[in-house]
């Protein structure tokens, strides 16, 4: 599998790193009533057989985390784009 | 026998003006450049070079490629002993030294032949039903049997003293294949503009070309593969021969194995024996071609029966005949092919058995309509009797087998393609020739004449240009004039009459039988993955390349079922046997993985440094002088820092550069205690949670201006916790105005600790006051020592002395670390390594990686203060960090221990078992985590994890060690063993 870093071109996987699904967000407060969605958060993953968006970063290059657009079967890769900060860094 | 009598005198692609010589159990003959181990010992008349892997029986060669399944030997000795081999891939060179192996005492009286009258306890599945019972069997008669009797060849035993690589190439096309097909699909790539890679697994390019009679536009087929060599390197292609495309795997990338010094006695310096390749290719043309299949009938498997296309081999491009009188059987025209090739080279046809009326009318000598009954001779075969009621015995010495061919489908299924099966051809084909990337040409999809194959790889060289972009390629076609063999009529024969006992095998590598596929379909075994498991057919060395299709024929015929119906099995990497050296490459012994050594590295070793790896740093174990040991050097290195100074690397430390209007704000949602109020040119003590709320490292931040922050981390988490502060900006946060870089490298760090230590600073620094007043506790600047090296300058301790850390630029670590040891020498300054940091630790009651172990909280770990209530931020583990489980006021707390005789160790991993009880998990409260002898304490002490331990200091516990069978009483007490007011760091 090669992924192509927005930053430093087609680059083979041993140069990224995975996270896991993008989807996932982070509860904005600690407070005791979020209680469930920190749990989800944390633990709770789908599993999809097909295409994900998933968090990669390219820790062996720029250091950029990435959103790939991916299949998890096929290993397709249709999109990969900087998040954000990473983008303005990129500027 | 005289040499080589069975080698032409004229023809073949062996050259004979370069004679070489080689040893075959310690026998001497003579070959030619350009043979085979396999070509040189049929040219000597060598026929028996094997015993069967369960039933010993006698084998020689039965094809020239990488599917023999007999002729496996051993190669060379000695530390380069090679086992398993095919003789049929092994290029014969000078001094090459070869072996039978399978055979005790020798090969041609084998007495464990014997298992061939134990057969009936060898059948399928004789792993799973005979030595079931009974069980005391297994250790004492099954295994040591197995042990003896089983097994192809032995390990070299020793260190491989070659060297293997790792290599990386990329192109538009990727032609796997050499044969007329491939060569053509290179020629219209490269002619379209495309970077081509071709790889040939033989030395030669020509595939085909060079085993088969073949004409092309009037040229011989050997010829015109050495003119279209020449023309694809004119035109820049890159020609890897001696290169097995083994595998294929996701975004086109393929794995490939040079086989680059493995002809030579010995790779010269320059050269690995072997290359493993990785090959990104935007297009593959698979350009396989395909392999003759085998017949099932009796004794198929004795010295002299050989698949056709191999006899065909061995006479077009060797030159050797691999026989004097031929009978030649099979289900295809191919068979006059042969008979033509053969008795070009003199070889005597003694008959063609043609059971299903195939061959021509005109061809003579054909006994038409029969099988093969009975084949005469055991370790070289005397003659054969067909079927028919009445027929004699055919006197020969060589029986060539045509089954049909197996198009070489491997890589296609690797990628998960189902093959499907042509009943026109009697093959399975990969059931797409063309998708995403790919496109199958010539006989690896079932097209088997000359013309075809040609005009097929031309048309997808260039369609495979235009897929890999160059978009102006048109379509074109071209033809050919060209003769060569054809597989012509071919009729289904998986089961030939023969009405004669004796073993037909399917799969000679595994002495897998007809029987035993029968058995098992009786069985129930009826899925082919089943039968393949149960029977291990197909599971050697050579993954069943002869055997599995045999074998479905057979299955097919016992369950009344067409073979399309039964399945094929799925074909996995590595298509060829790939080293366990060349999987390695340069990853073993010294080169196992990179090393890392500080600036201050060679300034250390001249003083004689004992090293410890640390991850893939060198750091600094201790420093012994003369006469000392372990335990003295770190004794003194101790007493030295607690009574005057010392200095250690610290440069193993992650380092970060947070800056930014918002970095206090990111660091202040990463650590659990707040910055906000940290004063520019301090520092302070900071910890992390990972998001569910156990401790993730703990480090220094410091400000050195308002909004620029540097922090540390543990040598261990320091790539860690950049990718998390990373993740936790970029993907969290990305609305903070932040930038940050790893500074790791940059920076070598020296801790400087003692009493004397601000003396050695001062000794450093240009003109910066260090008093106590001026610099105290927790400060931190940005100076300049030794006359203009930049430097940030830390008051912080870790060994509980008064202590500084200092940063320098990496490229000035050697010269400041050797003006610090010379200007510091007069203060008694000495270094001292990560087992006096270690001891000090311990003493000091600091945490490190065997207490923060990924299941302490920040309670746990003792280091609840740091976790205030007040701070407003949602950081980084908090929300989970008070969960009820991660606040349970029974869990394992950090507690220090002393041994109740001051001079019986602590083990770590010691289980804290309350006095009087037994040792049970319900008597077990925590355990030992780090362990010392203390050389301030003179005694032993250690760290541990305790069950409500803050409440039990005083409290007397056995430490047992069940393992060590070593019990110890120790006493629990607070964990600060070492001035617990913290006075002398504020001194
Ligand atoms: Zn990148």
């Amino acid at each position: 599998m090669r992924i192509k870093c927005p930053v430093c071109g087609e680059r083979p996987l041993e140069e990224y790193a995975y996270r896991g699904d993008a989807k996932v967000q982070r509860p904005r407060t600690h407070a005791p009533d979020q209680a469930n969605a920190w749990h989800d958060y944390v633990y709770l993953r789908d599993n999809p057989k097909g295409r994900q968006k998933e968090h990669w970063r390219h820790s062996g290059g720029c250091g950029a985390w990435l959103v790939v657009d991916r299949d998890t079967y096929t290993h397709e890769i249709f999109s990969v784009r900087l998040t954000k900060a990473a983008r303005r860094r990129a500027k | 026998m005289s040499a080589q009598a069975y080698r032409l005198e004229r023809g073949g692609l062996v050259e004979r003006s370069k004679p070489l010589h080689f040893t075959f159990d310690q026998l001497q003959y003579d070959g030619y450049a350009g043979d085979t181990l396999a070509s040189a010992l049929l040219a000597n008349g060598v026929r028996l070079v094997g015993r069967s892997f369960k039933y010993h029986r006698p084998r020689g060669i039965f094809t020239a490629g990488n599917y023999e399944p007999n002729a496996l030997v051993e190669l060379r000795n000695g530390a380069r002993r090679e086992p398993n081999t095919q003789a049929t891939m092994a290029e014969l060179f000078d001094g090459l030294e070869a072996t039978s192996q399978n055979r005790w005492p020798n090969l041609s009286l084998d007495l464990l032949s014997v298992n061939s009258k134990l057969s009936p306890l060898l059948s399928a599945g004789f792993y799973y039903k005979t030595f079931m019972w009974p069980r005391s069997f297994w250790t004492k008669v099954y295994e040591p049997f197995i042990r003896r009797a089983a097994g192809l060849g032995s390990a070299a035993g020793a260190n491989d003293p070659d060297r293997y690589e790792k290599a990386y190439a990329h192109c538009d096309v990727l032609v796997v294949g050499s044969g007329p097909a491939g060569l053509m699909a290179a020629e219209a790539a490269s002619g379209a503009g495309a970077r081509v890679i071709l790889c040939e697994e033989h030395p030669r390019i020509g595939g085909a070309l060079l085993t088969e009679r073949i004409e092309i536009d009037g040229r011989p087929g050997q010829d015109w593969a050495l003119d279209a060599r020449s023309r694809l390197q004119a035109s820049g292609v890159r020609i890897m021969p001696r290169t097995a495309v083994v595998g294929w795997y996701d975004g086109n990338t393929f794995a490939a194995m040079e086989r680059v010094a493995d002809h030579l006695a010995e790779p010269p310096a320059h050269l690995p024996r072997q290359r493993l390749w990785r090959i990104a290719a935007k297009q593959v043309v698979i350009a396989t071609g395909a392999q003759e299949r085998p017949l099932v009938f009796p004794d198929n498997d004795r010295p002299g029966v050989m698949l056709a296309s191999a006899a065909r081999t061995y006479v077009n491009q060797y030159a050797v005949r691999p026989g004097r009188r031929a009978v030649i059987f099979g289900n295809n025209q191919s068979m006059e092919t042969t008979a033509h090739d053969l008795a070009r080279a003199g070889v005597d046809i003694a008959a063609i058995i043609d059971p299903k009326d195939v061959v021509s009318s005109d061809i003579s000598h054909v006994v038409r309509g029969q099988g093969v009954a009975v084949v005469r001779g055991g370790r070289s075969i005397s003659g054969v009797k067909p079927s028919g009621r009445g027929a004699k015995t055919i006197g020969c010495d060589l029986i060539c087998v045509a089954g049909g061919w197996n198009p070489s489908v491997h890589l296609i299924s690797q990628r998960g393609m189902k093959p499907v099966w042509d009943n026109e051809i009697q093959s399975f084909v990969p059931p797409v020739t063309s998708g995403p990337g790919f496109i199958c040409v010539g006989a690896s999809r079932g097209l088997y004449s000359t013309e075809s194959c040609l005009e097929d790889g031309y048309q997808a060289g260039l369609a495979a240009a235009r897929e890999a972009g160059f978009k102006d390629v048109e379509t074109a076609t071209r033809t050919f004039t060209a003769s060569g063999p054809e597989q012509g009529r071919v009729e289904p024969l998986w089961r030939p009459e023969s009405g004669a006992k004796g073993k037909c095998f399917v799969d000679m590598q595994n002495d897998v039988t007809d029987k035993d596929v029968s058995l098992a379909a009786r069985e129930g075994y009826v899925s082919v993955e089943h039968l393949k498991r149960y029977t291990t057919l197909g599971m050697a060395t050579d993954q069943g390349k002869t055997a599995n299709v045999p074998g479905l024929g057979l299955l097919a015929g016992d369950l009344g079922k067409e073979i399309g119906e039964v399945g094929t099995t799925t074909f996995r990497p590595p298509y060829a046997p790939v080293s366990l050296g060349v999987i390695a490459g340069h990853s073993r012994g010294p080169t196992w993985r990179p090393v890392r050594r500080t600036a201050f590295h060679g300034w250390a070793e001249e003083q004689g440094a004992k090293f410890i790896e640390a991850g893939l740093w060198m750091r600094w174990h201790y420093f012994p002088r003369a006469g000392e040991g372990f335990a003295e050097a770190t004794a003194r290195e101790v007493n030295q820092v607690r009574n005057a100074a010392g200095f250690a690397d610290v440069s193993t430390l992650g380092k970060i550069d947070i800056q930014g209007r918002d970095a206090v704000e990111l660091i202040n949602r990463v650590y659990t205690n707040s910055f906000t109020k940290l004063p520019i040119g301090r520092a302070r003590y900071g910890l992390m949670l990972r998001e569910d709320g156990i401790a993730l490292d703990d480090g220094t931040v410091t400000r050195f201006d308002k909004d620029r922050f540097f922090i540390t981390t543990t040598t261990g988490e320091a790539g860690h916790v950049m990718e998390h502060l990373e993740y936790c900006h970029q993907v969290l946060w990305p609305e903070l105005d932040v930038q940050m870089v790893s500074a790791s490298d940059a920076w070598a760090g020296l801790a400087i600790a003692g009493p004397k230590s601000r003396d050695v600073i001062a000794e450093l620094v240009d003109g910066f006051d260090v008093s106590n007043e001026a610099f105290p506790f927790l400060s931190a600047a940005e100076i300049t020592v030794c006359g203009g090296v930049p430097a940030k300058l830390f008051r912080i301790s870790f060994s509980g002395e008064l202590a500084y850390e200092l940063c320098v630029p990496y490229g000035f670590g050697d010269a400041v670390v050797r003006t610090l040891a010379e200007r510091g020498a007069r203060h008694g300054l000495v270094p001292y390594g990560l087992e006096a940091l270690g001891i000090m630790r311990i003493e000091k009651g600091h945490v490190a990686g065997s207490e923060i172990t990924g299941w302490a909280t920040a309670g746990d770990l003792g280091l609840g203060w740091m976790v205030p209530e007040k701070k407003p931020h949602n950081y980084i583990g908090r929300a989970m960090a008070a969960r009820e489980g991660l606040i349970d006021p029974n869990r394992e707390v950090l507690v220090g221990l002393k041994s109740l005789n001051p001079s019986e160790k602590v083990p770590a991993g010691s289980h804290l078992i309350a006095d009087g009880a037994l040792n049970s998990p319900e008597a077990d409260h925590g355990h030992v985590t780090a362990t010392t002898w203390s050389p301030t304490l003179n005694a032993y002490i250690a760290l541990g994890v305790l069950k409500r331990g803050r409440e039990r200091h005083g409290e007397i516990l056995r430490a047992a060690n069940p393992l060590q069978k070593y019990d110890v009483m120790v006493e629990v007490a607070d964990p600060v063993f070492y001035d617990p007011e913290n006075a002398r760091v504020r001194d």
